[in-house]
């Protein structure tokens, strides 16, 4: 079964644009990033998954149950983090997680002094003294402490200093070789890289590539340097050509089979071909443009 | 019940202090009511000769000499309004505040329905008009006992049923806009309830305008006739039970199918 999936699942804000026919699904156990620029969906997504907006058209479920219909259901199954947290003002941190729990008609203290415990974060504190970052923790407590199955965060480690980052993730590790599912959207490519097995990339609205990161860097392009030639290989799928004095430098999409027989018809002094950074792959799925795959 | 206790818990100051004010206004407007007493029968006589004025705020049915009549009018002029503009805000707020303080988002990721969401806020403001008009009640008694007047149970408990029952009109129909309001909408319920106040002096100034009563809760909540008649007025309570369920009706409507961004 799948843990969340969803049926072109669309939704636009009167005539703007939230999401697109979005097909994701989520497995069992995965702990999968989902990435994107800003205002290309994610939080839409997100907040249509958990019942706070309703879709324009098509459907979905997590952990098998109707979004529309078993809303208090799935709810007290995930736990969740907003990319922005808020609360009610005046209240104490040990308030707010007490709450949370009771909300969920639980008692979480357990867990939440661990949680406090090992994010640092002090209790006593009234919500108005904290700042971004721990008010970021209050929220993650409160996402955390009911030992969900499964995790949705919408760009959890904003604000979060990067041992406490470290620590987060350590948790959702946890959390996840138990058994838990974590769907996470993020912006921050060097975590999702380092964390999630997999990761879907939404942009304007809809999902353009869903895979593992290594496949997903793999379909990237390969930065090619030739030192003392001025000419580009005959062939499709260059881009991005840069001249300088004796040395051209391009992008290339494609087999590189045929890139190799290409350049064998060149006469050329020195090669590069590098592969680009994670940050440049994820620039290119964000910026390409239709016919480049 | 975790959230009507959360609910009561914040707006707890709000709810103190509206109490004190009105209770403090009514009570200092009691204990002064023997230095006045003197005067009363000539202003009286004065305020029932001003014609339309008179009729507009109710004067005209009552004996300003009298404690009863006095304490009728001053309630009017302090419960009244006061406790209108309360029912109003606490009404608009409850609903619309989780999103003006994106509090909406983490109240509703927890599992508990929208349904429930609206029918604990509801009771929750329900239970502070209540509060406020119980404790206005008492400080009133009170005050009355203070300065040797005897109490006319009667008249004094179909007063405040008829003061509740305004505020919880108005405070229904707030909660109405509020499902529907993004902002705060503090201004759309204090001016309804204004709004519905100056009908009532209007639909007293002629009666060509009698019509106009059905449409607002100050018609029955209406001292100086509830003192001089020891009735309610049903007709127009039953006009505005209309008005509240109306009310009720579009929040739990709206609130339940909303999107919350």
């Amino acid at each position: 079964m799948n843990v969340i999936e969803t049926d072109s699942l669309t939704k636009y804000y009167g005539k703007s644009r939230g999401i697109i026919d979005l097909n994701i699904e989520v497995g069992q156990g995965e702990f999968l990033g989902f990435v994107g620029p800003n205002g290309a969906g994610k939080s839409t997504a997100i907040r249509t998954l958990l019942g706070l907006i309703s879709p324009t058209s098509g459907s979905a479920s997590v952990l098998g149950l109707d979004i529309g219909k078993s809303r208090t259901e799935i709810l007290s199954r995930v736990g969740y983090l907003p990319s922005e947290t808020a609360f009610y003002n005046g209240m104490r941190v040990s308030e707010v997680l007490e709450l949370s729990a009771r909300l969920r008609g639980i008692d979480c203290t357990k867990e939440a002094a661990v949680l406090c415990e090992r994010l640092q974060l002090d209790k006593t504190k009234k919500i108005r003294q904290l700042s971004l970052g721990n008010r970021k923790k209050v929220g993650i407590v409160c996402a955390l402490q009911h030992l969900p199955e499964l995790y949705i965060l919408d760009e959890p480690t904003s604000g979060l200093d990067p041992l406490m980052q470290q620590e987060f993730y350590n948790i959702l590790k946890e959390r996840n070789s138990q058994g838990a599912t974590v769907f996470l959207s993020s912006h921050i490519l060097s975590e999702v890289a380092r964390y999630c097995g997999r990761a879907v990339i939404i942009r304007e609205g809809r999902i353009i590539a869903a895979d593992t990161l290594s496949v997903l860097s793999a379909k990237g392009f390969r930065r090619v340097t030739l030192k003392g030639a001025n000419v580009l290989p005959l062939i499709d799928g260059i881009s991005e050509v840069r001249r300088e004095d004796s040395e051209v430098t391009f992008a290339y999409r494609g087999e590189a089979g045929k890139l190799i027989r290409a350049l064998s018809d060149l006469e050329f002094d020195d090669i590069t071909i590098t592969e680009p950074s994670l940050d440049e792959i994820f620039m290119d799925y964000y910026t390409a443009e239709e016919g480049h795959r | 019940m975790t959230l009507f206790i959360h609910e009561l818990k914040q707006s707890k100051w709000s709810l103190i202090i509206w109490t004190v004010a009105i209770a403090y206004m009514l009570g200092i407007a009691i204990v002064i009511y023997p230095q006045m007493a003197p005067q009363m029968n000539e202003m009286g006589d004065m305020f029932a000769n001003m014609g339309g004025f008179t009729a507009a705020f109710g004067m005209d049915q009552i004996n300003f000499g009298e404690f009863w009549g006095y304490f009728a009018i001053e309630c009017g002029n302090v419960l009244g309004l006061g406790g209108a503009l309360f029912a109003a805000l606490t009404g608009v707020s409850a609903l619309s505040k989780e999103q003006k303080d994106n509090t909406a988002e983490f109240l509703l990721t927890h599992p508990i329905s929208r349904r429930r969401i609206v029918a604990l806020k509801l009771a929750a403001v329900l239970t502070q008009t209540a509060v406020l008009t119980v404790a206005v009640m008492l400080a009133a008694c009170l005050a009355t006992a203070v300065i040797g007047e005897s109490i006319k149970l009667k008249e004094l408990l179909l007063l405040f049923v008829a003061y509740l029952l305004m505020q919880v009109q108005i405070a229904c129909i707030s909660f109405g806009i509020s499902a529907f309001s993004r902002g705060r909408g503090i201004g759309a319920g204090l001016g309804m309830a204004l709004m519905l106040y100056f009908v009532n002096i209007l639909s007293n100034l002629t009666d060509r305008l009698e019509a106009l009563k059905y449409l607002t809760p100050f018609a029955y909540a209406d001292g100086a006739y509830i003192v001089s008649n020891s009735v309610l007025q049903f007709e127009y309570i039953a006009a505005g039970a209309v008005f509240a369920l109306f009310g009720i009706t579009a929040a739990f409507i709206r609130y339940t199918t909303k999107d919350i961004t």
